[in-house]
């Protein structure tokens, strides 16, 4: 079972500082992150998923150390890749590799094709030649449905949907054994996002590939997901198998955002759930339970005491409706009631 | 039925092509002739209190289509010909100044973004009330107790101590709420909603959904919603027109169109959609992508991707196949089915 691993992360914190003042000093901190534990297993696609502001996409960043965590261990393949140093990390930047929401913007416009899908191949010194690493660049681009002779042009020659197939040929010009997609099709039309899902499915299947797909479309999680994680506010609030979170969720916070998304099912309209409130911030999490502020389920014990990841149906919940001791919890409830 | 709020006829707006606008810039005299129409013959209609969701991929010209309503487009665009009825005035023979008061009064627009939509450096209750005020003489008092009504009315907790907040203060629906409620002040007849809701998250998202169905249960108006998202158009809208290119390619009821489109391009794009597919199971592509104005085929003008094409579809211009009162479809598959039926 934990051979079958591929990436564990325990405890991952990432905290940015709030300065004020004419010397910078640290009035507080924007808790993106706050204690997030993940297990993505070789081969298998894990969504991360939740609203604007929940930390997903810092969690990603984090994986990759584009941001630097401020706690935690993140294990890829044995190793604690948080503690590594900068030269230590070099071959792990090879094997996470990460395709972004914005294809124009993440790739530069003076570079040809050819040149930034080789870019990273040069470093890594894969391919003996510049000749060699070109052939690569043409497989790649063949790999993912473009036509090869397309390396000799320049990012702004393409379509959205092209872009993100000349970033998705980039990622797996170094091999890479996990890819974090981070909002890869959300700028995508409908028509253009059914191909890139269907090409990340195909490159999965013939490479291997494991992906951490974070998202906020539930539709296109459920399609290609098999299991999923839920944030909100910087800790992850329930995760299970994909079949069961949408069939079965027990969070009400999972069950508020499933509830949430409007149906194209003409016959199923107007049975959105309403949740009331925003978001709250990540510099100021509510005590006790973060989503107590809004959550339609809400007790007594939700704002004083912080829920545990509890075990449940092949997943965990942080709700005390999932308390094995009862809602009450036992501590909680001594004589009282 | 009674007169409809808003009706257009063959709308036609131009942009100039990417050419010819280089042409210029490299200095060239010549006249710069390449302009593309970006809408290309829509006709709409919306009754009072109806919503009609103009749905489509981007560059379709769904929203320039809005814009030309208001006469909103940005230069260099124009409008080159069509007409558009609002509550029965002929838009394009008005007058700036009078245009300025149809805006607004009678229609109000809200628009994807609302960050910038508001002026940053102003409290948003000072930018309704300069909206109400343009519209209607009231001294600032009563126009602060009208602003602050709606606020409430439009559901913004706390509507009071909102007023002196300044839009980065809001968080995203509570600017929408904003708009929302600047839109309504002069109780216009037709509300267009431009992507309401697509720069929000989901949960926030119901909340505004809610409140623009409220709205028109309430005060009767008419929306022309636009957006992208079907699921967003089943929640709201009464009917639809689907948009490919410039043109309408379909029109119905909402069930008509959901759940019984006729439109190769209509059914191709509801069968991309990964939430009516099982996991595993590949999803329906359109080939390729919109190809840009001024590249469209002569015929059909979804000819090039669609997977239905036949002879007739590259060099004829399909004609409305009604299908229904409601329902109709520019289709040669279409009209040559009902043609056998």
């Amino acid at each position: 079972m934990s051979s079958e691993v591929l990436l564990r992360v325990e405890g991952l914190r990432t905290w940015f500082p709030i300065r004020k003042g004419l010397f910078r000093r640290t009035v507080g901190h924007v808790r993106a992150v706050d204690g997030v534990d993940l297990e993505i297993r070789r081969g298998e696609t894990l969504a991360l998923v939740g609203e604007s502001g929940c930390g997903k996409t810092t969690v990603g960043r984090s994986l990759l150390r584009l941001v630097e965590p401020t706690a935690g261990k993140i294990w890829f393949d044995g190793v604690d890749v948080a503690r590594l140093s900068r030269a230590a990390l070099r071959p792990y930047r090879r094997a996470i590799q990460i395709v972004f929401q914005d294809p124009l913007a993440s790739l530069d416009p003076r570079m040809r094709v050819r040149d930034a899908i080789a870019e990273g191949m040069e470093t890594f010194a894969i391919g003996a030649s510049d000749r060699e690493r070109t052939e690569r660049v043409a497989a790649l681009l063949e790999r993912v449905q473009l036509d090869p002779r397309a390396m000799w042009r320049y990012p702004h020659e393409f379509s959205g949907g092209q872009r993100q197939r000349i970033c998705i040929a980039r990622a797996l010009a170094v091999e890479p054994r996990l890819i974090v997609c981070d909002e890869a099709t959300s700028a995508l039309d409908v028509s253009i996002q059914a191909q890139i899902l269907n090409l990340l499915q195909r490159l999965q299947e013939e490479l291997g590939l494991t992906y951490l797909f974070i998202a906020h479309d539930l539709g296109v999680v459920r399609y290609l997901a098999d299991r999923v994680s839920v944030m909100y506010v910087g800790q992850i609030v329930e995760e299970a198998e994909t079949e069961r979170i949408f069939g079965d969720p027990r969070h009400p916070y999972t069950r508020a955002l499933l509830a949430a998304v409007p149906s194209i099912d003409s016959a199923r309209r107007g049975a959105q759930v309403r949740l009331a409130g925003d978001v709250p911030s990540p510099s100021a999490p509510p005590p006790g339970c973060r989503f107590h502020t809004r959550c339609p389920e809400v007790f007594d014990r939700c704002p004083v005491e912080e829920p545990a990841s509890y075990p449940v149906a092949g997943g965990v919940s942080r709700c005390f409706l999932s308390d094995p001791r009862g809602r009450r919890g036992v501590a909680a409830s001594p004589a009282r009631s | 039925m009674s007169e409809p709020v808003l009706e257009v006829t063959d709308l036609v707006t131009t942009f100039p092509t990417d050419a010819s606008l280089a042409q210029r810039a490299e200095g060239e005299r010549r006249p710069a002739a390449g302009r593309a129409a970006v809408v290309d013959g829509v006709s709409l209609s919306i009754a009072p209190g109806e919503v009609l969701a103009l749905v489509g991929e981007s560059g379709c010209g769904k929203s320039v289509t809005a814009l030309s309503i208001l006469r909103l487009v940005p230069k260099p665009g124009r409008i080159e010909s069509g007409r558009v009825l609002l509550a029965g005035r002929d838009v394009r023979a008005l007058p700036i100044s009078e245009m300025r008061a149809v805006r607004g009064a009678v229609a109000a627009m809200i628009f994807q973004e609302p960050m910038t939509s508001l002026n940053p450096v102003q409290t948003v209750g000072v930018q309704v009330v300069e909206a109400i005020r343009l519209h209607e003489r009231m001294s600032a008092a009563a126009a602060r107790a009208r602003c602050v009504e709606l606020f409430e009315r439009v559901g913004i907790p706390d509507a009071d101590a909102r007023f002196d907040s300044f839009p980065h203060q809001l968080s995203g629906g509570l600017k929408q709420r904003v708009m929302i409620a600047m839109a309504l002040s002069m109780q216009p007849k037709l509300l267009i909603a431009d992507e309401p809701t697509t720069a929000l998250d989901v949960t926030i998202q119901a909340q505004i959904l809610a409140l623009l169905r409220e709205v028109r249960d309430r005060f009767g108006m008419a929306i022309l919603l636009i957006s992208h998202n079907l699921g967003v158009v089943n929640e709201l809208a009464d009917r639809i027109a689907v948009m490919y290119a410039g043109q309408v390619a379909e029109e119905g009821t909402r069930e008509e169109l959901l759940a019984h489109p006729r439109h190769p391009y209509t059914q191709r794009l509801l069968a991309s959609i990964p939430s009516r597919h099982r996991p595993g199971e590949p999803l329906a592509e359109i080939p390729g992508v919109v190809p840009a104005p001024g590249e469209w085929p002569a015929g059909c003008r979804f000819t090039t991707r669609c997977h239905r094409a036949f002879e007739p579809c590259a060099t004829v211009v399909p004609r409305a196949t009604p299908i229904s009162d409601t329902h109709r479809a520019y289709c040669h598959a279409v009209a040559l089915e009902e043609e056998r039926a």
